[in-house]
């Protein structure tokens, strides 16, 4: 029975037109996944639906809700279906809670404007939303604030409010982006059980196409405002029809297989681009080519997976570093890891675990409050200014959001230049270093505003490079960039380590990222590393629970397995991610308390948890007291 | 990433913005090689073509020329007393007639006018440069410089600015309205020199900051590189708001007779005078009353104007 | 909590302090209180003048710093000492004080009411005829000097009284002596008030529109309609109450900015308040007085932006917390 229908759907702001022919339909209990880069017109799509969009966008087309029209109601007509029969659930769970306002008054709010119960009751309906979304000691936690919650709670929070009055339709704009893998696997949990305790038709918004494996019944893929392609699940995964389908798949890295087989398969061929909305923009501004010169004629590149090479001379070492910030808990915590000459070291974590933080104090090549940070074998402790300043120029940084990382106001050759300055030295290579991440030399002229994010990030691989450092220091550096571009970016990088020499300390959240370009991962939780080895044995065989449930939160983008895949639940939300931190870590292992093991250990064996912090054994392992007789 | 989506065609507008679509390489503007349009040039484009920017720029223009060549159009300078006309309506002798005393009115009022002028500029430039400086040094080191900038700038916001100003002016003797300029300026510079820091702060996070001090650029440099160009639209909007504040205060201080002192003149002076006369020779106050309103409200539809230009978010057509 | 709450406190004190500090020491350099005998007839002998400025700690041949020492000890006890007259500027101030509070309450509370309604009117429309009326109105008020506005509201107050011959606003003082009746009081508050409240009501107007527009696009306003709230309901119970923290912080600060700052209304309305006495003390050259308005300055300032940071804990949750 279908419940919501939307028929060739358009919406136009001023003179961009943002959305084209756009139409789906919706039955009850039917999950319809939404995907599309950023920018391609699938939230504004469903917030026409809701008639939520700002006064000047223009919508023309057909929404109809059992039948009824809704483009064109009155607006008393939609504010007494919103909420009601069309609920939604936003990305930003932080701004999309009121801050004055307290979490269970919110949910008792949304019940009241639809239900006629008196507000105690309101109250008490709103607590059991909240025990229905998993939130824990719901009739506490109802009179906290948006603030006293971590990320994930927030979004729970989110979910109550829009299941409060049995909706027929559950709108769900990107609801898990925001979040760290592990608690995506719990809200996606979440909206299972949402669906099934309203019989509601969902509509799932997101980028991630392997999100939706696991939980769509049909897809509809979206580019440039206009749909792509709308299929089943299955057959979208097993027989996409439209190349871009096939582009968004192929650049889904799949870590559960072996990166050889598949993985980033090269650069995404992508189809031509759509006739942009305004012609007469299109045709003043010819595409400047991602790759030319010297990058496009370089050798392809091929990284030798399997065999670690840890024979080079360290270039970087890290020895029981440690930072901690007032008289909070250790942010970095004893934390010891080396990179060797022409190696990659992945840093993976949740947010919150501290990895910025102990790149920072790489980087800032100082004293640090406790351990060694050893820089092609210099300590910096001992650094005069001068030295240091030399230093750096082995030592640069790429950083995780292209926009933020270059200044507006600069042109692109001051940014490339703005290195070579700081040391005197002559700044002609700027041309060179353009070509070199494949831009072109008279891209110089332009500021930074004026290019895409992949190109933008290329900028800042240049400027790093601009020293021609040894070692890379790589922040996230593909993090905010869509899938397609993320493929580019990371081939560049991988071609740019062959040719220069480079050592790369590679830091994400993306695990898939990380087994593409890395050859040893270390994996931190709460300010400590808890796994470091090569990236095929951590891959394959993790020895640390944590380790396994952040490998098993990842969806996989095949909806079949996804479907047969028993999953495995981490609780609770990573340490970083609340404001209200307790006043330090748990004693012994700081990883008990969300541990799938600690719960199922015999007492005897689950008391060393407690009174005994595992410790890294050799260069690599698992800081786990039960990682070899683990699971099983 | 995603909720730009909805903002996305918004940001779409302007020239030279990004385009919205996710796989598009290059970017709408210009061709290679050809001069992108700068944000100044976008900014002033959005400020000429507002109602109020256009409107409040002519009539500063307006004003400024008034007070800089009207005294030349007539024989009457500000220190001339017409001693066959004491207290005249205006004539075809004295335009906007004459004081209890037999100074012209007209002439009195360009040379107040002037001052003001002159004195509104000068206190906004400097006090803005100031708050520039001790807020981004404030903001980017913290610690002990921030608590002694802090500090003074605390101290400045305590002392009651009207008393010290006017305690000290009539000390500096006369013709020393540049004193007076300096005076204005130090007890004008502290509330935005916080706004300043704090955004330092902020913007000291900020990753092309942390890469320049990556790369060995040092502190100062940073500053005046990165942090107080990336805080321009703020400090220009600030001038302007400032311009107006001076004049004001100015011209409160005059009116009680500390500010510019005599035989020079300043609009306070000449309102407190006018006022005394203003029900049976409204001649005396309403032209000064009147051009002080004008100058106000010049300046203050150009920070209006300026602010928008310069916010991103308000590109909503106003015609 | 508690602890940095002290050091602030301490903070402040010192601040106090030092500003008054260096108020009096301005003061008592640049001012010349001789002079106010000087114009007297018949003019005093010199040794009369000498010991009647001893007499107030005031006489310029005592060197500074002794007179510094002797004015801070009796601050310390709480007297400001004596003015160039002879009256204790303690008892001088507490009753001006009185008068100014009398004047600024109604037109501050008046200012600032009207100002959030019109602004947040005026938000809600955006573009809208309210929105454009309310602009052009309170750039047009904006525009206005206090010194500008006092004087045309009292022409146009005259004028009024002459066309209808009856004395409804009265221009002049608190109170007509011996009348001192409520009607009469009032018919004196309202040209002061208005002066006031117009400005207040034009900058408030203007910052609270501004806010509340920032804070209408906010995510959580979308998920207010996104419930089923009509777009009334979810400005004012979401949006409005979010957008008033800002300004009832600055409503604070602005009290305690007027609390000496209303000089020219004072002067120009003949309220002998705070503000008044500061110009008259500078023209009398009062050195202690103005020595005591500093502090009184200072004070309230620091005053005002505790009383802000309470509110701003009281309205903010997420202030209270951290």
């Amino acid at each position: 029975m279908t419940v919501l229908e939307v028929r060739d759907l358009a919406v136009r702001f001023g003179e961009t037109q943002a959305v084209q022919g756009v139409g789906f339909e919706v039955a009850r209990g039917e999950v319809l996944g939404i995907v599309g880069e950023s920018g391609s017109g699938k939230s504004v799509s469903v917030l026409a639906v809701l008639g939520l969009l700002p006064p000047r966008a223009v919508v023309s087309g057909s929404v109809r809700l059992h039948g009824r029209e809704l483009l064109g109601a009155q607006e008393k007509e939609l504010t007494a279906l919103r909420g009601k029969s069309m609920a939604m659930v936003f990305q930003d769970p932080l701004a999309g809670l009121t801050p004055v306002h307290r979490v269970g008054d919110q949910v008792a709010e949304a019940v009241r404007v639809h239900q006629r119960v008196s507000s105690k009751a309101a109250r008490l309906r709103a607590v059991e939303l909240l025990d229905l979304v998993g939130i824990p000691d719901p009739a506490r936690r109802a009179r906290a604030f948006p603030h006293e919650f971590s990320g994930g709670m927030r979004q729970r929070v989110m979910i109550a409010m829009a299941i409060a009055n049995d909706p027929d339709v559950l709108i769900c704009d990107e609801p898990t982006t925001a979040l760290d893998v592990t608690v995506q696997a719990q809200i996606l949990d979440v909206l299972r059980t949402a669906r099934r305790e309203t019989g509601a038709a969902v509509v799932l918004v997101t980028h991630d196409i392997g999100v939706v494996a696991g939980i769509a019944d049909r897809v509809l893929v979206m580019r440039s405002g206009q749909v792509v392609e709308t299929a089943t699940v299955d057959d979208l995964f097993y027989r996409p029809r439209s190349p871009f389908t096939r582009t968004l798949l192929d650049a889904v890295p799949r870590i559960h297989d072996h990166p050889a087989r598949s993985g980033y398969s090269g650069r995404p061929v992508l189809p031509p681009q759509p006739a942009p909305a305004h012609p007469g923009d299109a045709r003043s501004t010819p595409p400047v080519p991602a790759h030319s010169g010297e990058a496009r004629s370089a050798p392809p590149v091929q990284v030798g997976w399997g065999a670690v090479r840890r024979g080079g001379r360290a270039v970087l070492e890290v020895e029981g570093l440690v930072k901690r910030y007032g008289r909070g808990g250790w942010v970095v915590d004893r934390v010891s890891f080396d990179v060797r000459a022409g190696e990659t070291l992945g840093l993976v974590g949740e947010s919150g675990c501290g990895k910025t933080t102990l790149l920072m104090e790489i980087l800032a090549l100082g004293a640090p409050q406790g351990g060694r940070v050893v820089v092609f074998g210099r300590d910096t402790a001992g650094l005069s200014g001068r030295e240091r300043l030399g230093l750096r120029r082995d030592l640069q940084v790429v950083f995780q959001d292209p926009m933020a990382s270059l200044d507006p106001r600069m042109t692109v050759h001051d940014i490339v230049a703005e290195p070579l300055r700081a040391h005197g030295l002559p700044i002609d290579r700027v041309g060179g270093l353009l070509r070199l991440v494949g831009l072109e030399a008279e891209h110089a002229a332009r500021y930074p505003q004026d290019f895409s994010g992949g190109q933008r990030q290329r900028i800042a691989i240049a400027r790093a490079l601009a020293l021609e450092p040894r070692l890379l220091v790589l922040d996230e550096p593909v993090s905010a960039l869509d899938v397609s571009i993320r493929a580019e970016v990371v081939e560049l990088l991988l071609e740019l380590k062959a040719r220069l020499g480079l050592s790369y300390l590679f830091v994400a959240h993306d695990l898939a990222v990380v087994r593409r370009i890395a050859d040893r991962v270390a994996v931190m939780y709460s300010g400590r590393i808890v796994e470091i080895g090569p990236v095929e044995d951590v891959f394959a065989e993790p020895r640390h629970p944590y380790t396994r449930a952040l490998l098993a939160a990842v969806p996989v983008p095949d909806p079949v397995r996804e479907r047969a895949r028993s999953r495995l639940l981490l609780s609770g939300d990573p340490p970083g991610d609340h404001l209200l931190r307790p006043a330090g870590p748990p004693s012994g292992c700081r990883f008990r308390t969300r541990c799938p093991l600690y719960p199922g250990l015999p007492s005897v064996l689950g008391s060393r948890c407690v009174s005994e912090e595992p410790e890294l054994g050799a260069a690599d392992g698992a800081a786990c007291h039960h990682s070899s007789g683990g699971i099983g | 990433m995603t909720s730009e989506e909805v903002t996305g065609p918004r940001g779409q507008v302007g020239p030279g913005a990004a385009a919205g679509t996710a796989l598009a390489r290059p970017v709408a503007g210009a061709s290679v090689g050809s001069v992108v349009p700068s944000r100044w040039r976008i900014v002033f484009g959005r400020f000429a073509g507002s109602w109020g920017g256009r409107f409040g720029g002519l009539l500063l223009l307006g004003l400024f020329l008034l007070a800089f060549v009207g005294p030349v159009l007539v024989p009457w300078s500000y220190l001339d007393k017409d001693f066959l006309a004491f207290l005249q309506e205006p004539t075809g002798a004295h335009w906007f007639g004459t004081t209890q005393t037999g100074g012209d009115v007209f002439a009195l009022t360009l040379r107040g006018m002037q001052k003001s002028l002159l004195i509104g500029l000068l206190v906004a430039v400097v006090s803005t440069a100031v708050a520039a400086v001790v807020g981004a040094f404030a903001g980017y080191y913290l610690g002990w410089t921030d608590w002694v900038l802090g500090w003074v700038t605390d101290l400045l916001l305590v002392l009651p600015a009207f008393l010290v100003i006017a305690v000290l002016s009539p000390a500096l003797g006369q013709g020393a309205w540049l004193a007076l300029v300096v005076l204005l300026a130090a007890f004008m510079w502290m509330v935005t020199s916080k706004v300043v820091r704090g955004m330092t702060i902020s913007i000291r996070e900020r990753e092309y900051v942390r890469a320049a001090q990556f790369m060995g650029v040092p502190g100062y440099k940073i500053i005046f590189r990165h942090v107080i160009p990336n805080m321009a639209s703020l400090l220009i909007v600030d001038a302007t708001v400032n311009v107006s504040a001076a004049i004001l205060t100015e011209t409160s201080l005059s009116y009680f007779g500390f500010g510019v002192q005599a035989p020079d003149v300043s609009l306070g002076g000449l309102i407190a005078d006018g006022a005394r006369t203003a029900v049976y020779a409204p001649w005396t106050f309403w032209f000064a009353a009147g051009l002080l309103v004008l100058l106000i409200l010049a300046v203050n539809l150009i920070g209006d104007a300026l602010r928008d230009a310069f916010d991103p978010t308000s590109n909503r057509g106003r015609r | 909590m508690a602890g940095f709450l002290a050091w602030r406190l301490i903070g402040y004190v010192v601040l106090v302090a030092v500003a008054t500090s260096m108020a009096y020491l301005l003061a008592a350099a640049a001012l010349n209180p001789r002079a106010n005998y000087a114009e007297r007839t018949p003019r005093p002998p010199d040794s009369v003048v000498d010991a009647q400025l001893a007499a107030y700690n005031l006489n310029d041949k005592e060197p500074l710093a002794a007179r510094y020492v002797t004015w801070a000890e009796g601050v310390l006890q709480g007297d400001f000492g004596r003015a160039w007259n002879g009256s204790s500027v303690n008892e001088d101030l507490g009753r001006r004080a009185g008068v100014t509070l009398r004047l600024v309450v109604a037109g501050l509370v008046i200012g600032a009411v009207a100002g959030v309604a019109v602004g947040a009117c005026a938000a809600v429309g955006q573009y809208g005829w309210f929105d454009r009326l309310s602009t052009v109105a309170s750039f047009g008020v904006l525009a206005v000097p206090t010194v500008v506005l006092a004087n045309m509201l009292i022409i146009g107050a005259v004028w009024f009284n002459d066309l209808t011959g009856v004395k409804v606003f009265l221009v002049s003082g608190e109170v007509t002596p011996g009348v001192d009746s409520l009607l009469d009081r009032v018919q004196h508050l309202v040209l002061p008030t208005m002066t006031l409240a117009l400005g207040m009501a034009a900058v408030f107007s203007r910052y609270q529109r501004n806010i509340l527009l920032d804070v209408l696009g906010a995510d959580f306003v979308r998920t207010a309609r996104a419930k089923g709230l009509s777009r009334r309901a979810a400005y004012g119970r979401h949006a409005l109450r979010v957008a008033l923290i800002p300004v009832v912080t600055y409503f604070a600060f602005t009290f305690g900015a007027l609390l000496v700052g209303t000089t020219i209304t004072e002067t120009i309305f003949g309220w002998y308040g705070l503000g008044h006495q500061l110009v008259s003390s500078i023209r009398t050259n009062d050195v202690n007085t103005v020595a005591a308005i500093s502090f009184l300055a200072a004070l309230a300032l620091l005053v005002a932006a505790v009383v802000a940071d309470l509110l701003h804990a009281v309205l903010d949750p997420r202030v209270r917390t951290v």
